[in-house]
């Protein structure tokens, strides 16, 4: 296999443009993560959301006929399960992993019976056709990162400036540094008079919205019909996507990508016969992730407040 | 006594507090303190651990509320609901663990949360300037783009100082600063300090040691046990006069029962030893340096010294709990330094650790499972692994009946003992394990007078039968009724060693204060 | 506190606390919602609710059916109901599942010719220590690097899946079959049946002794009064001389043996071979078994079998009144959701200031 001119032919460029839609519901859900984790607050709930999310954005998109309400209703229905969650994890002290397990559990539950509840016994929610992609003129032709970045739906885009805006806020803003400062050392806040809880449950509805928009994205755009947990795990693999990109908006980017090739990998290899088993390239994320906690270990790439909770005047 | 007249006083505060009380819970942190603080002094605040210095300061920081009493700015009655408040009355607090957000630059740490600072883009390159600005008035070298966590601690101390005077404060409160920092550069803060009341900032300045106190405070307070002593001018003091005061030896002293140590009997080989002990914390730091002592049986060696300088990580690495960074611990003349804790309470070797609630004890287990935490392998309490439950709640109704442990039977959860009941229970699993050596700490802390009483004989008794017992205490009181020879830590380090019969509490108080002899 | 901290509190919590109560409580809440549910998509509850009742013990098929969900539940409850009490989070439960499943027929089709004793034993035993083992990768990255068990354990479930699915494509496959699955066990590797009449095979049994015995282990063996004093503070257990790290790595390697012990069941009782989609999400499910059983052997027994009941409920109700088994899920979460929260809120009403910053 010549690798060189693979890359540049048209198989190769179909692949890397399907490695980003694929990756593009994993970038949203990671990136949104960040705000929460980043906060303090560990955001296992992302299945969920993204899961809900797909179903309301597919049903109000099929009941109004246009997309836009469909993913203005995912980004609601993501903040408002982030919601639920943060009652639980930020102003009450249930454990996050299992609070989220639960809910992530109890939204397929509950999808699934919305779902047949809307639509009846075999019923579907086929919406408006998929969205077209919108190749940006002149950029599109560089190799590579022609396909990848550049002649993709407008969907994609906003989840591309998503992850400029993220870095943005984080580094830069006034509100990034307080997230900053509740996952390091609320403490800290707590001691110059400002509110870490609140601060912790903004970000987790940040968290919510991105998500949801992830979801609707499924739902919406990389199929147009809602499926029983359809979200797969992918709100699982978004975790893995934070820890892989230490947290950061870029290294997230760079990470949802690889899982996004191994996904468009995948489909091909199911049609292709490449001699190593698929299954083993589809692991290499999965490992690396494995690989990156066990060499760097929570003190040195976990904000230094994950997964606590914090109440006034307690230390 | 040259103490302040409140009139005096009143003239020149800038800041008042009347008859605060503070409680937590059924402890009275405060007990009725009043305290002024006058424009351009360094007024400092002496005690030991427990007295209740720093819950003042959180109340004049508004970290906290107090039960009763007034606070007074400038005269005018207010209240601090909140940070944001003492803030506004100019009042800056400097912690004794900083808080800092260490991945962040200094000057991000500054503006964090400063409207002034830019609501929506911090304008992190202009408070940069500033803060250049302002550590240069100040005569400090500072670097506004360094993150917090490359600085070191001196240097952090000094972000955490400039970052109030920036946000505006003209009374800085610090909570012992110069625990966690080197002599040089205890130095340099002191100047510091000089300086800037010269510069009209006044300060309080919260301090167990008294050269420091010496060196800048125009006036000091001392409390004990929740209460003010009074307010006394430095430069008419003596520092005998203000050890006295903090210990309390003016006041009555609890009678333990014994008031004659036992002899020890002299043996060439001690029972524990060690040489050139030295434990490092996990940044490499060396908590604990060249400590050699020894302890014959029958002897109760008492270490004493103002928390925080080292006790802990001694008791530890004597238990077993810390491994040594260097050195060697010897038991009968056999090394025993690589010997786990369970290898060393088999030896023998039992040990009390100083704090019940979260090192001692389990407190979500009964009184019974506690009990037999620590020798649960061994019979009677298992046999081949099989725990014998019945003999588990026979031993600890002996315990309960012997050592007059008031509760409601062996099952009760130890939560819900007193703290008095809770530290017996703690001390009896050591007793009963009968150990030929024991090391102890803080063996009475927060526990009530009778079953003080009650505690001190069993470690008499203890030693009368022949073991060796270290005594690790931050109640002089305590080590200078049941100690053989007297060891006191400071820094880190031993300082001095006394017999007990050739001492007196001035010497012990110097020695505690970081003054050899 | 710190995040072990805060969590090992949680966990305090729901296993001794005065919750009790709140379990039932919760159910009740639940099933009101459900009913709720129901009737806004247009049926009679009370009729759901009966199917729903019939279903998991209307006939002994379906006591049955009842039985053969809560199995693998209850196996792989108790073991995470150990590794909570340890302060230990084991939440790839799924994948020591899949791995020890994959054992057990490999094993049983190499032995299909043997003694069914013989076969069985040796699958069983394949499959206790490949569930071991793929816990122990977790185990030793927590214990020795400090890496967190949470998500290890899920992405090692990612990676069983994938290998797993290899296996079944590849090497393990049957040759007789398009489809993605070892050969068919022969008799000699297929459980027993209990119950003549229904499909009830022997693992109710094993499920329910291995409940006991965690629970007499705890309650009798030194390892587990240590095991127990571990999760509840370990600063004192280690100072109280307890081995931590080697309690910590063995309830590991035991919650990972009782998920392949599930495995090897659900194999050789149920499906009959190994499978893609040997579980439909047990290892998950069970984690809120072991929360709902308060983290002890016989809650897990109890909550396996109450969310084994619903599961067989749920499916009869589909069919006979039209109302879609997902509400039983939904039914199943939200009590433990309920229970999550009640606990969580009494433990923030516990006593307020401390004192604080006395060095």
């Amino acid at each position: 296999m010549d690798i060189i001119n693979w890359i540049i032919s048209a198989p190769g460029e179909g692949f890397f443009g399907a490695s980003m839609r694929l990756a593009v519901p994993l970038l949203l859900a990671a990136l949104g993560a960040i705000y929460a984790e980043r906060a303090g607050v560990i955001n296992v709930g992302l299945e969920g959301m993204m899961l809900s999310s797909a179903l309301s954005a597919s049903l109000v998109a099929s009941s109004t006929g246009s997309t836009t309400m469909g993913l203005l209703a995912g980004i609601i229905t993501g903040t408002l399960v982030s919601a639920l969650l943060g009652v639980f994890t930020v102003l009450l002290p249930a454990d996050p992993v299992i609070s989220g397990i639960a809910l992530n559990l109890l939204a397929v539950g509950g999808t699934t019976f919305a779902f047949r509840v809307a639509v009846g016994q075999g019923g579907t929610t086929s919406t408006t056709p998929a969205i077209e992609a919108t190749p940006i003129p002149g950029l599109e032709s560089i190799p590579i990162l022609g396909p990848l970045l550049f002649d993709q739906s407008y969907l994609v885009y906003i989840a591309l400036i998503g992850v400029v805006v993220t870095w943005v806020v984080l580094k830069y803003t006034s509100w990034g540094l307080l997230i900053r400062a509740a996952g390091e050392h609320p403490a800290a806040a707590d001691s110059l008079g400002l509110n870490v809880n609140r601060t912790r449950f903004l970000a987790l509805l940040v968290s919510g919205a991105f998500a949801g928009l992830g979801g609707a994205f499924l739902s919406l755009v990389a199929s147009n019909q809602f499926v029983e947990n359809m979200t797969a795990g992918r709100g699982y693999i978004a975790m893995a996507i934070l820890i892989l990109g230490l947290r950061s908006p870029w290294g997230v980017l760079i990470a949802s990508l690889l899982f996004g090739m191994g996904d468009a990998f995948q489909l091909r290899a199911q049609l292709d016969n490449t001699g190593i088993p698929f299954q083993f390239l589809l692991m290499i994320p999965y490992v690396l992730t494995i690989v990156t906690l066990a060499v760097f270990g929570r003190r040195l790439i976990d904000p230094a407040a994950l997964g606590t909770h914090f109440r006034r005047g307690h230390r | 006594m040259a103490t302040t007249s409140p009139e005096t006083a009143q003239l020149d505060a800038i800041l008042r507090v009347r008859e605060s009380t503070v409680r937590f819970g059924s402890v009275v942190a405060n007990d009725r303190v009043s305290f002024d603080l006058v424009q351009g002094e360094i007024h400092a605040l002496l005690g030991e651990n427990g007295a209740g210095k720093t819950t003042l300061m959180r109340v004049l920081a508004g970290l906290i509320q107090p039960d009763a009493g007034s606070l007074e700015v400038h005269g005018k009655t207010t209240t601090f609901d909140s940070v944001v408040d003492s803030a506004a009355a100019g009042i800056g607090m400097v912690h004794q663990h900083f808080m800092l957000v260490p991945t962040m630059t200094v000057a991000e740490n500054v503006s964090l949360g400063l409207p002034s600072a830019g609501r929506l883009f911090p304008r992190t390159a202009r408070v940069g300037r500033e803060l250049r600005a302002l550590s240069e008035k100040h005569g400090l070298a500072l670097d506004p783009d360094a993150r917090v966590a490359d600085l070191s601690i001196g240097q952090q101390q000094r972000v955490e100082i400039l970052k109030t005077l920036y946000r505006g404060a003209r009374i800085l409160i610090l909570d012992e600063p110069t625990a966690v920092l080197t002599p040089g550069e205890t130095d340099s803060l002191l100047e510091m300090l000089r300086s800037l009341t010269a510069q009209g900032t006044s300060i309080i300045f919260i301090s167990h040691k008294l050269r420091e106190i010496r060196a800048i405070a125009d006036r000091v307070t001392v409390l004990r046990h929740g209460k003010s002593l009074g307010t006394y001018s430095v430069a008419d003091t003596s520092d005998a006069q203000l050890t006295a005061s903090m210990i309390g030896r003016d006041a009555a002293t609890v009678s333990s029962g014994a008031t004659t140590p036992v002899k020890r009997s002299l043996t060439a080989v001690p029972r524990l030893a060690t040489m050139q002990l030295g434990v490092t914390d996990k940044r490499g730091r060396s908590t604990l340096e060249g400590i050699t002592l020894s302890v014959a049986p029958g002897e109760i060696l008492g270490i004493a010294g103002v928390d925080g300088n080292g006790q802990r990580e001694l008791a530890d690495a004597l238990s077993g709990v810390r491994r040594l960074s260097g050195g060697q611990i010897e038991l009968n003349g056999r090394p025993i330094t690589a010997s786990t804790v369970s290898e060393r309470i088999a030896l023998g070797i039992s040990h009390v650790p100083e704090d019940r609630q979260h090192t001692g004890l389990i407190l979500d287990v009964s009184i019974a499972d506690n009990l037999a935490l620590e020798t649960a392998r061994t019979a009677p309490f298992s046999r081949r692994g099989a725990l014998d439950r019945a003999a588990v709640r026979e031993h600890a109704e002996r315990v309960i009946r012997d050592f007059d442990i008031r509760c409601k039977g062996p099952d009760q959860k130890v939560r819900e003992l007193s703290g008095g009941n809770q530290q017996k229970v703690l001390i009896a699993r050591a007793v009963t394990q009968e150990p030929s050596t024991l090391i102890v700490s803080q063996p009475t802390r927060g526990v009530d007078i009778g079953a003080v009483e009650y505690i001190h004989g069993q470690l008499l008794e203890l030693a009368a039968k022949g073991c060796a017992v270290i005594l690790i205490s931050t109640e002089l009181d305590e080590i200078l009724a049941l100690s053989n020879r007297i060891a006191v830590i400071y820094s880190g380090t031993i300082i001095a060693v006394h017999d007990r019969a050739a001492v007196d509490v001035g010497v012990l108080g110097m020695n505690m204060a970081g003054r050899a002899s | 506190m710190t995040r072990t901290s805060t969590a090992r509190q949680f966990i305090v919590r729901v296993a001794t606390g005065s919750e009790f109560l709140s379990i039932p409580v919760a159910i009740v809440i639940a099933f009101v919602i459900g009913g709720v549910l129901m009737a806004i998509s247009g049926v009679n509850p009370l009729s759901a609710y009966s199917a729903l009742f019939d279903g998991a013990f209307g006939t002994p098929q379906h006591i049955a059916d009842t039985l053969i969900e809560a199995t693998p539940l209850v196996l792989i409850g108790v073991g995470i109901a150990l590794c909570f009490r340890a302060g230990v989070f084991n939440v790839g439960a799924e994948g020591q599942f899949l791995i020890g499943g994959m054992a057990a027929a490999v094993v049983g089709s190499a032995l299909s010719t043997a003694p069914q004793p013989v076969t069985l034993l040796a699958m069983a035993i394949a499959a206790i220590i490949a569930g071991a083992a793929w816990a122990s990768i977790a185990a030793v990255l927590k214990v020795f690097l400090g890496a967190s068990e949470t998500l290890t354990t899920i992405m090692l479930t990612y990676v069983a899946t994938y290998l797993v699915s290899w296996l079944l494509n590849g090497p393990a496959k049957d040759p007789n079959t398009p489809l993605a699955q070892t050969p068919a066990l022969t008799t000699s590797g297929l459980l027993p049946g209990l119950w003549p009449g229904t499909t009830l095979h022997i693992g109710i049994l094993v499920a329910l002794i291995v409940a006991i015995l965690a629970h007499l282990f705890l309650r009798r063996r030194v390892e587990g009064f240590q095991l127990v004093a571990t999760g509840l503070n370990p600063v004192a257990a280690r100072s109280a001389g307890l081995p931590v790290r080697r309690i910590l790595i063995s309830v590991f390697l035991a919650s990972g043996a009782l998920a392949g012990l599930a495995g090897f069941i659900q194999v050789a009782g149920v499906q009959g071979k190994m499978i893609v989609n040997l579980s439909p999400g047990f290892g998950y499910t069970a984690v809120v078994v072991a929360l709902l059983g308060r983290s002890t052997p016989i809650g897990a027994l109890l909550a396996g079998l109450f969310f084994g009941a619903l599961s067989a409920g749920g499916a009869s109700m589909e069919t006979s009144v039209g109302v879609p088994a997902s509400l039983v899920t939904i039914i199943q979460y939200l009590t433990v959701l309920i229970v999550i929260g009640y606990s969580a809120a009494r433990t923030l009403r516990r006593p307020t200031r401390t004192p604080d910053g006395e060095e």
